[in-house]
């Protein structure tokens, strides 16, 4: 930053609701400027002389501000230097300024006033409207021009703010809220419906986008106009204290209803630091908040957006909207121009010239396109010597940084611009174009909008939700309507939600204007140039100008939601707030119909973009999900356990020790769990108590094999299908006793297991007497497995006998650990000989303490997922869900053996479906590779052929598991294969990325019974792996 | 985001309760002989139709009830909650008027233009 403040000489002498007993600094494009609190960054800059803020999307031509709130379009910035909190994008006319506030301008460079970028304005006929969708068309590279070869260089030159760089460091949070009325909106309306609605005694939120209560009342004169006797802001503030001593209202400023949603489901955005400097905002509070309210009755008073004209060379900065001026002369103490030329189709503009030549303005002129104006307005106009151009058109406009002069002529009968240009001086012009109710959410709530032909514009038409609107948002501009409509809307609204009260007496006004009287609508001013000759903008944002829109019509993209996605109108971070409705009057003049039949575009959420981090709101970080742990979690965490989430739990995936890597960590944790001792944290898996009388029929429907004859004491495996037949699920479930089960599922289906056989019993089985409760959480497991695990069950376990020749494989005992009750199950994932122990769980970290403890003498290798994987690979046991994808049957697995022949079970008729029963399906397999120590890639296909054919190579299959077993010394898969269980002792190939494909030997899954059988030792002699 | 009413807990948000697809498709009792074509009904064919849908829902995050659920898919109202077993209840099949019925004021009542601004409230 460098050199002396601006001078605020725009500032007015009084008025405006600022402090200006207190100055405040900022700098804007590296120039330092000064402005009072209460001021936003657009009135400071205006306040300073500066009009120019921004540069455009597409053609970098200067922009400026042009309206006083959310709805401007182009007027954006970048705040802020820190790469973490740096916010792009922001309007200038809703950013409020604080100490030592810093603002960039976004799209140029070097800067704002010697954008090398405008060079694309002189090129603007190659830009012409879908221009990126033309460039996209075909794959001909020699094609002009070719997106493929101009995409850096346009991606480089168009856009607007950058993203920052870092990870937010803000705090965020939402908030639920139920309220009986919520008002979004505290101008006029929305402050008497409050009041009414408050009185009632109803729960009431008041919603205000800007930081100050009162809306429009804070854009007139208060010398001029008085309600209830009083200056507009006192008024307000007295309507403020009153809402503020009832209990059940709240009242929101900087906050904006930006989603209207189903049953009355509203998103309300509130800005809590925004506008404070850093060190100023609150250590406790969070930056910005997200209220999600649900409200029985909403009324909107979202008031009305002016519309600007729509003529050549509109563009430019100190083009503005004529009641954004008045805005900022009254709410702020600006005068944004000395020599004001005003532009009007309607009597709106004649106040506001009225206003501002009290307020110290020099009117240039009068232009109204209409040729009948109100005598009153005329006389009131020529008794201030002003000039006044009626029937009259602007053909164009002068001045880069700023508009200089205008030029106007006559429209003649044909409704051409005459040959008679008046060139007229001015520093400001200001655009009357109508008033448009804002119709935003009210559309967002899928009410139903209507063309009203006496203001031009859409007004709420049919209500769909429980939502009525007031005011301006109504089409109800005079102030005095505004009052009314919002006192009646309020009471209705709390009697509709259930309370009753008195309508509040709407406040006498004086000095109110009339409203805009009789609007004329000329979609595009006559220029006297012809048409392709004519830069009149419609959207300011994207550079959307009336020769894109009749391009785009030409080019057959009449329909409005097809003209807008091609000419990208409407379609920028404003989301066409002043845009649309101009072009939707362009293209409707230009199809030559009206504006009811080419209709509007949809409204979405959000209103205006919201921060998301906002939306976010708490969510981050390690709150994004919850996360499920075991009770020994804390001791897989001492040990520096690498985790991975496996559906919500953190399981722990290996333990590497220090200076060991993951690999080889999986690799001694596997070949202990073999050799020694490895123990696992089982309690993730899913469990499932299922008890009543039926239980064991139940658990004959739900699995496909038998459950009759399981006798208690004894587990049994089961496979779980849906009704298409495909695998669901599978687990190992136990009988406790004759009507009482426990059922296991895997750690991430369990919930969805739950909830299917709920399913069933409530709605297909009502009459079977079972009962399910999940029991996951209440049992810490150890899963111990080895070769020396039974010597440690026998240490462990008071007066048990674990030997495995009596302590039979898939049966289980009630035992006790140091006299904690515990139950052993002798089932195993691993093809070892395996004991899992289930102790209550608020003794899981007790257990594996004294299993660490007292394994030490046996070696005893804590193993995690990782090589819990690679040991049930190498028995060739599957894991739903990597090798199963839901298309896949029991038979595909060669699992036949446990589908029951007799009885109907969930997916039972599926298996012999045309489709699941037909030859061909993928079945699985084990591979083997050629050479032991290559490890196929998982995923990789499996082709036929030791050379890849032309594509699309024909597939055989794709690898679902892949290891190296440091077991067999050797490479292991696992693959589903065409036909598989034919292929037994065949050559196949796998595809890979590099290098040709590889050949594989197809066989049977337990490579550890091959290993037994001799059918891997071959291999694995002269396998390249070392052991050890 | 709706509301739902579930049969069992009253008034709760949507975000408690999970869908369960087309409500009164029976699982057909096995029975040899079943064509492909029948069972392919029960376990793919689903119909989609704007306007009134029985449709089942799982207050998943309160009572784990299943129930039956009659909504308008062309509007989202929600024109009936019952149990499970029951038969659905007769509803009107005409689009329903607003929820909110014709507000006396606003919303695009034309009544609402010609409010006189000397015409107050009536007192308070």
């Amino acid at each position: 930053m460098s050199g002396e403040s601006a001078r605020q000489t725009n500032r007015r002498a009084t008025g405006g609701l600022i402090d200006r007993s207190r100055t405040v600094r900022f700098t804007f494009d590296g120039k330092a400027y000064t402005g009072h609190p209460g001021d936003t960054l657009a009135s400071a800059l205006l306040a300073n002389g500066q009009h120019m803020v921004a540069r455009s999307f597409k053609y970098h031509r200067p922009r400026g501000i042009l309206a006083a709130g959310a709805e401007d379009p182009a007027a954006l910035v970048q705040i802020g230097d820190d790469p973490a909190r740096s916010d792009p994008n922001t309007r200038v006319s809703e950013q409020e300024i604080y100490d030592g506030l810093v603002a960039r301008p976004q799209n140029c460079w070097p800067s704002l006033a010697s954008d090398i970028g405008i060079v694309v304005d002189a090129f603007s006929r190659f830009l012409p409207a879908g221009f990126y969708n033309k460039t996209f068309m075909g794959s001909d590279r020699l094609r002009w021009p070719n997106w493929m070869a101009f995409e850096p260089a346009i991606r480089a030159m168009v856009g607007i703010g950058r993203a920052p760089k870092e990870p937010d460091p803000d705090r965020y949070e939402s908030v639920n809220r139920h309220c009986d009325v919520l008002v979004v909106g505290a101008g006029p309306a929305g402050l008497m419906a409050a009041l009414g609605a408050g009185r009632s005694g109803a729960r009431v939120i008041l919603a205000e986008e800007t930081a100050a209560l009162g809306g429009t009342v804070l854009a007139r004169d208060p010398e001029i106009l008085t309600i209830a006797g009083q200056a507009p802001a006192d008024w307000v503030a007295e309507i403020r204290a009153e809402l503020e001593t009832m209990a059940e209202v709240t009242v929101l400023t900087r906050t904006t209803a930006f989603g209207y949603y189903s049953h009355n489901f509203v998103g309300l955005w509130q800005r809590i630091g925004d506008h404070l400097a850093d060190d100023k905002r609150s250590s406790y509070l969070p930056r910005q908040r997200v209220w999600r309210v649900r409200a029985r009755q909403v009324v909107l008073a979202t008031g009305a957006i002016e519309r600007p004209l729509v003529f050549h060379l509109n563009d430019r900065p100190g083009i503005m909207l004529a009641g954004a001026v008045q805005t900022y002369m009254h709410r702020y103490g600006v005068l944004p121009g000395r020599l004001v030329a005003i532009a009007a189709n309607n009597d709106s503009g004649w106040h506001a010239a009225l206003d501002m030549a009290r307020s110290g303005a020099e009117i240039a002129a009068i232009v109204d396109i209409r040729r009948d104006v109100p005598a009153e307005l005329l006389t009131a106009a020529a008794h201030l010597g002003i000039a006044i151009h009626c029937g009259s058109t602007i053909t164009g406009t002068e001045g880069r940084a700023r508009i200089k002069a205008i030029i106007v002529s006559p429209i003649g009968e044909d409704g051409s611009a005459g040959s008679t240009p008046t060139r007229i001086h001015c520093d400001l012009l200001a655009m009357a174009g109508g008033w448009a109710p804002n119709i935003a959410l009210f559309s967002q709530s899928r009410g139903k909008l209507r063309y009203d032909e006496t203001i031009a514009a859409f007004r709420p038409g049919q209500s769909w939700q429980n939502e009525r609107s007031a005011g301006a948002a109504n089409g109800s501009f005079a102030l005095g309507d505004c009052l009314a409509e919002g006192a009646r809307a309020g009471v209705e609204a709390a009697a509709a939600a259930g309370f009753s009260g008195r309508k509040p007496r709407t406040p006498k006004i004086e000095g109110s204007e009339a409203g805009q009287g009789d609007i004329m609508v000329i979609p595009e001013l006559p220029s006297g140039r012809p048409a392709h000759k004519v830069r009149a903008w419609l959207d300011l944002q994207d550079d959307v100008t009336t020769k894109d829109l009749r391009l785009a019509v030409q080019e057959g993209y009449s329909s409005v939601e097809h003209a807008k996605r091609y000419t990208t109108v409407g379609m920028g971070t404003d989301q066409g707030k002043v845009a649309n409705l101009n072009a939707f009057a362009f293209l409707a003049a230009e199809r030559g119909q009206t504006i009811p039949q080419i209709g509007s575009t949809t409204f979405r959420q959000p209103y205006k973009p919201v921060t998301f981090g906002a939306l976010a709101g708490q969510h981050v970080g390690g709150y994004f999900m919850p996360r499920r742990t075991t009770p020994m979690h804390a001791w897989h965490r001492d040990h520096e356990a690498i985790f991975e989430p496996v559906g919500d739990w953190l399981r722990a995936r290996a333990y590497p020790k220090t200076g060991e890597s993951f690999e080889n960590a999986v690799q001694r944790e596997a070949k202990a769990a073999r050799r020694a001792i490895g123990v696992l944290d089982a309690s993730t898996l899913g469990k499932i108590d299922v008890r009543g009388p039926n239980a064991r029929e139940f658990l004959g429907r739900v699995y496909t094999n038998s459950w009759m004859k399981l006798a208690p004491g004894k587990c049994r495996y089961g496979l779980m299908l849906g009704e298409d037949g495909m695998v669901m699920d599978d687990g190992v479930t136990a009988c406790l006793a004759d009507d009482h089960f426990h059922m296991t599922t895997t750690t991430g289906g369990a919930a969805r297991v739950l909830a299917t056989l709920e399913d069933y019993l409530q709605t297909e089985w009502p009459d079977l007497k079972v009962f399910l409760t999940t029991t996951t959480e209440q049992w810490a497991v150890a899963a111990i497995c080895g070769p020396q695990s039974p010597k440690l069950l026998g240490d462990l376990l008071d007066d048990f006998d674990p030997d495995p020749e009596k302590f039979e494989f898939m049966s289980w005992r009630d035992a006790s650990l140091s006299g904690v009750p515990v139950r052993v199950f002798r089932i195993s994932f691993t093809g070892e000989i395996s004991y899992e122990i289930n102790i209550a769980a608020t003794y899981g970290r007790w257990m594996w303490d004294e299993i660490m403890a007292r394994g030490t003498r046996y070696g005893v290798t804590p193993y995690g997922t990782e090589a819990m994987h690679l040991l049930r690979a190498e028995k060739g046991f599957v894991i739903v869900g990597q090798e199963t994808d839901g298309t896949v049957t029991p038979h595909d697995l060669r699992m036949d053996w446990i589908v029951k022949k007799s009885g109907d079970f969930i997916g039972k008729r599926s298996l012999s479906r045309s489709d699941t029963a037909r030859q061909g399906r993928k079945q699985l397999v084990g591979l083997l590779t050629e050479d032991p120590s290559t490890v196929l890639m998982e995923g990789a296909h499996v082709i036929a052929t030791q050379t890849e054919a032309a594509p699309p190579v024909p597939m055989l299959g794709h690898v679902t598991s892949s290891y190296f077993s440091p077991n067999l010394r050797r490479s292991i898969a696992l693959a589903m294969v065409t036909d598989g269980g034919k292929r037994i002792g065949e050559t196949l190939w796998i595809s890979r990325k590099d290098g040709g494909p590889i050949p594989v030997r197809v066989t049977e899954t337990d490579f550890l019974a091959l290993r037994d059988k001799g059918e891997i030792g071959e291999i694995s002699a002269k396998g390249a792996a070392s052991d050890d | 985001m709706f509301i739902i009413t579930c049969p069992n807990c009253g008034e709760r948000d949507l975000s408690e309760f999970s869908y369960g697809g087309e409500a009164h498709i029976s699982r057909p009792k096995w029975r040899d002989g079943m064509s492909d074509a029948e069972w392919a009904e029960f376990v793919f064919m689903r119909s989609n139709p704007k306007g009134v849908f029985a449709e089942r829902w799982n207050h998943a995050a309160g009572c784990r009830r299943w129930f039956n659920m009659l909504r308008n898919t062309a509007t989202d109202d929600i024109l009936a909650v019952y149990k499970i077993g029951e038969e659905p209840p007769q509803v009107s099949a005409n689009l329903p008027a607003t929820p909110s019925g014709e507000a006396a004021i606003g919303s695009g009542n034309d009544e609402a233009k010609v409010i006189n601004s000397a015409d107050g409230g009536d007192g308070a």
